[in-house]
């Protein structure tokens, strides 16, 4: 089944021509599925190419032409992701956007893209696109899936999907072979769709992706993991962004496996277990609050489930992933594993909706330790990958077998790497974007010369073959000796303790690695009321020589972990101390995403930095606060430094 | 909202008086709802708004007047006339089936709808098969209209009380009623929920064309979402009209600022 899907979909070169290969081959196979009061609905995949036809017959017979922008805004719905090969299938290009955008976000990229037709969601969507209509008067129509509440708006430019279905099929009737001539027309190089980054400091740009790029990086992957027609996934990320459109979309397309539409966004966990996903992709923050939900029910459980629940877990945090990896493990701690899936890991993976998982990807972020290590004892292959839009997500994966914390796997086939002398890592791809739409100077700004894509993150290749991503490349610098430093990545690596709430690292253009440490003032607070140690607020417990012991644990670790890289094995943190006061965005500390601004941090406490690049035992320092409501204030303290003996590196000795 | 064409009266409420031995919960107490309308009934506590309420769908009796219902004058109506006739409504305290998921509690409002014979439901065959079958879809449809298909098969005991309410809600429409009386839908709630109740309102009567009686206290609520306002004070009374209206009646005005009897 595979191969023969493997063999038949590389004669089609475009999306619609996929979709419409998998119509014929097979014909009666669930191609979506959508729960939808309560049932889950199916649609095969010759019902979907039907809509398709029908739909894409619509929007012609209202003027769409080839070249033009389709705007596809809402939740994960069949019908949006339709209209993805409509606006193919008619040599046109589909832009999805955030459906949580705001009205004012979004007229940047309608104007960017200069839409005239857009596929929305429902009222709430409606009326965003409404309310910039006055600024924005080129929307010639808006299309809705969920006619609930729009009945009485008058506006000329509103139509219900149904009804632009019905003049498709109308069209169709009058031009029968206009559809089949209009995919025919479609060429591989052509862009496929229009992915608009998020721009944290500047306008978003759109990253225009061929059909041949995001065909290739799809069928890569495909054949990396070895995806089926009987793969089924659950889709429930943002549309318009590259890892969904990837998996939910390129992939499904590829390998003709079942994607499958949650109710809504709040059902997802039960839709999750009913479906029992056999691959799944989400980034870090979706696993956590998964793990989240499960630690707060347990806590609530009986004392017997309680108690057993974290018996097992001991046993699978010592010997889970080594299970999973096939390496040897005593046969004690196996019949015990054994008996554990039976009785915690196997229900858990279960309500967790992944007793099905056969391959699980995370990415965009750093997952913690604690959090990778919890979903692999308990026997999901949650693996690691890197990539980014304008690749197509196709740079890097972990192969089976050889997941690991701190990597993003191995350069995928195809794909070639360079590692610049600054550290830069640049990247050639099949899955390459084509362009930043109308921005040829951002164009030429990310792509070299020599065709390479400037991905603007720093890593190294390990021993072992596989990357890891270290740093932004801006941010990368280095100590008077050479050394890389990696400011970023060591702040990771502390604030993956739960007593590190904020981490500063200075060390660019200096002899050793220094750190700001800002405890997590409910951990730590948590954690002196059990030593039964008094404190009066932060400033006290920050001071507290049991804290210090406490924080100098964690960086230990932190250089035990460094001193195994022979890359990193220089950067271990030498001193650091505890900050008096919480970094705060209000102070102007902390960006509004909780990133550290470190230039202005190091400019604000510089006789701390003194301090700690000094012999000095301790500092007074005096520090203006602005309170909540707009006074300010001051906070005077004495902060001591500590001093940390640095690992030595693994040659000499044998890391725990 | 303005699209909506007020119909004729459904609803006519006369003269009436009701009294708890030597108390008189309401007295000579006349007005009326045209269909497809939202009218707030307000006043202070003990004014009589639930009482009134009572009087409509029959668990009291009033000793005087008369209540016109689609046409047909009675002195009382019982409470299951009530609801076969399309009159449905809520709570102040919660009236749900605890122990009993979001979705038994609303098939429960079904219960009048289904006419499958005793044995045939415990058999679960023939007509009360494609009864169910249709009942779960209109249920199915309300949970949907109302957003709780995340909590559809939880008890309700354990939901937060917002959502307790909607729950409620959501059993009242399931009986498809031409007149909804809700009865503090919107007490103890934070603004959030509230916001979400109001709304939920608002569709109920654009979607579905029901007609709407409610009693409330929060003013902000009552302003914005009622055509008309009735307002009570001491079982009479005190103030009938718009929003805008009722805002400016003297009489209104001193009982909710209290001024000397």
């Amino acid at each position: 089944m595979a191969q023969s899907a493997a063999a038949s979909s590389l004669a089609a070169d475009t999306f619609p021509m996929l979709l419409l290969q998998h119509a014929r081959v097979r014909p009666d196979r669930v191609g979506i599925r959508e729960k939808d009061l309560g049932i889950w609905q199916s649609w095969t995949w010759s019902q979907v190419a039907d809509e398709v036809r029908a739909l894409a017959c619509g929007l012609a017979a209202h003027g769409f032409r080839r070249g033009m922008n389709l705007a596809i805004i809402g939740d994960n719905r069949p019908r949006l992701y339709w209209s993805f090969a409509v606006a193919q299938s008619l040599g046109g290009v589909p832009v999805p956007i955030y459906q949580d955008s705001v009205a004012q976000e979004m007229l940047y990229v309608l104007e960017n893209a200069e839409i005239e037709y857009a596929i929305v969601e429902d009222q709430e969507q409606v009326d965003k696109l409404l309310e910039i209509l006055p600024q924005y008067p080129h929307l010639k129509y808006i299309y809705y899936d969920n006619p609930r509440g729009l009945r009485h708006y008058g506006q000329g430019q509103l139509m219900p999907y149904e009804e632009l279905r019905e003049i498709g099929r109308e069209y169709d009737e009058a031009h029968p072979d206009f559809f089949a001539r209009a995919v025919a027309e479609g060429k591989p190089d052509e862009v496929c769709v229009i992915l608009y980054t998020s721009g944290t400091t500047s306008k978003p740009k759109g990253v225009c992706l061929t059909h041949a790029a995001f065909i290739a990086a799809a069928r890569g992957d495909a054949k990396f993991d070895g995806f089926t027609p009987d793969d089924e996934v659950l889709s429930y990320l943002p549309m318009a962004w590259v890892g969904d459109h990837l998996f939910s979309y390129a992939q499904a397309l590829v390998a003709g496996f079942t994607v499958n539409c949650p109710e809504s966004s709040e059902t997802v966990m039960t839709d999750l277990r009913e479906i029992g996903p056999t691959y799944y992709f989400a980034p870090p923050r979706v696993f956590e609050n998964l793990l989240t939900t499960v630690m707060i029910r347990i806590d609530d459980a009986s004392w017997i489930k309680r108690h057993l629940f974290h018996y097992f877990m001991g046993v699978a945090r010592r010997c889970g992933a080594e299970i999973m990896d096939r390496k040897a493990v005593p046969l004690a701690e196996r019949l015990l594993y054994f008996l554990g899936n039976f009785l915690v890991y196997g229900p858990l993976r279960n309500v967790l909706g992944m007793s099905r998982i056969r391959v699980a990807y995370t990415g965009g972020a750093a997952i913690g330790p604690d959090l990778y290590r919890f979903y692999r004892s308990i026997g999901v292959n949650l693996k690691q990958l890197y990539g980014q839009t304008e690749t197509s997500v196709y740079v890097c994966k972990q192969p089976d077998g050889e997941a690991k914390l701190d990597t993003v796997g191995k350069p995928l086939p195809g794909v070639d790497i360079r590692i610049t002398d600054s550290g830069e890592i640049w990247v050639k791809t099949p899955g390459m974007l084509k362009e930043y739409y109308k921005r040829p100077d951002a164009t030429a700004e990310s792509i070299s010369p020599d065709g390479y894509f400037m991905t603007g993150d720093a890593g190294f290749f390990g021993d072992d073959g596989h990357l890891r991503i270290i740093d932004r490349a801006k941010d990368v610098g280095k100590l008077t000796d050479g050394t890389l430093f990696a400011p970023q990545f060591l702040e990771n690596k502390l604030k993956f303790f739960p007593y590190i709430k904020e981490a500063v690292c200075f060390g660019d253009k200096r002899d050793m690695v220094c750190a700001f440490v800002n405890i997590d003032v409910q951990a730590v607070g948590n954690w002196a009321e059990k030593r039964g140690l008094a404190y009066a607020g932060y400033v006290d417990l920050a001071a507290k020589p049991e804290v210090y012991a406490l924080i100098e644990e964690c960086v230990d670790k932190v250089n035990a972990d460094l001193a195994r890289e022979p890359h990193l094995d220089g950067s271990q943190i030498r001193r650091f101390l505890v900050l008096h006061k919480e970094l705060d965005a209000d102070d102007d500390e902390l960006t509004r995403t909780r990133k550290v601004r470190r230039g202005f941090i190091g400019e604000k406490y510089a006789p701390l930095v003194t301090a700690l690049y000094g012999a000095a035992e301790s500092c007074r320092i005096e520090t203006q606060v602005k309170f909540e409501d707009g006074r300010t204030g001051s906070i005077r303290a004495e902060v001591r430094v500590r001093d940390v003996q640095p690992v030595p590196s693994r040659s000499d000795r044998k890391v725990a | 909202m303005s699209a909506r064409a007020l119909g004729e009266p459904i609803l006519s409420v006369d003269n009436i008086s009701l009294s708890f031995g030597g108390v008189n919960a309401l007295s000579g107490v006349s007005f009326h709802v045209r269909s497809h309308e939202i009218l707030a009934i307000i006043g202070p506590n003990g004014a009589g708004k639930s009482s009134l309420l009572n009087v409509i769908n029959g668990v009291y009796h009033p000793s005087k007047g008369t209540v016109t219902y689609k046409g047909t004058t009675r002195r009382q109506m019982r409470p299951h006339e009530a609801a076969s006739q399309g009159i449905a409504r809520t709570f102040q305290n919660i009236a749900l089936f605890k122990g009993m998921t979001v979705l038994d509690n609303i098939m429960t409002g079904r219960t009048l709808k289904m006419h499958a014979g005793f044995l045939s439901q415990c058999l679960y065959f023939g007509k009360a098969r494609r009864e169910e079958l249709e009942h779960r879809w209109k249920v199915e449809n309300i949970i949907d209209f109302l957003q709780i298909e995340s909590i559809r098969k939880t008890p309700v005991g354990r939901l937060p009380y917002g959502l307790q309410k909607r729950v409620e809600l959501g059993r009242a429409l399931a009986a498809e009623p031409e007149l909804l009386l809700l009865d503090e839908p919107m007490a103890g709630m934070n603004v959030e929920e509230k916001q979400d109740m109001s709304r939920f309102i608002l569709d109920v009567n654009d979607e579905f064309g029901t007609t709407i009686v409610l009693i409330e206290h929060d003013m902000g609520v009552v302003m914005d979402l009622s055509d008309r306002v009735v307002v009570l004070d001491y079982g009479r009374k005190i103030g009938d009209g718009s929003p805008d209206e009722v805002r400016a009646n003297q009489a209104v005005i001193d009982a909710y600022l209290g001024v000397a009897h």
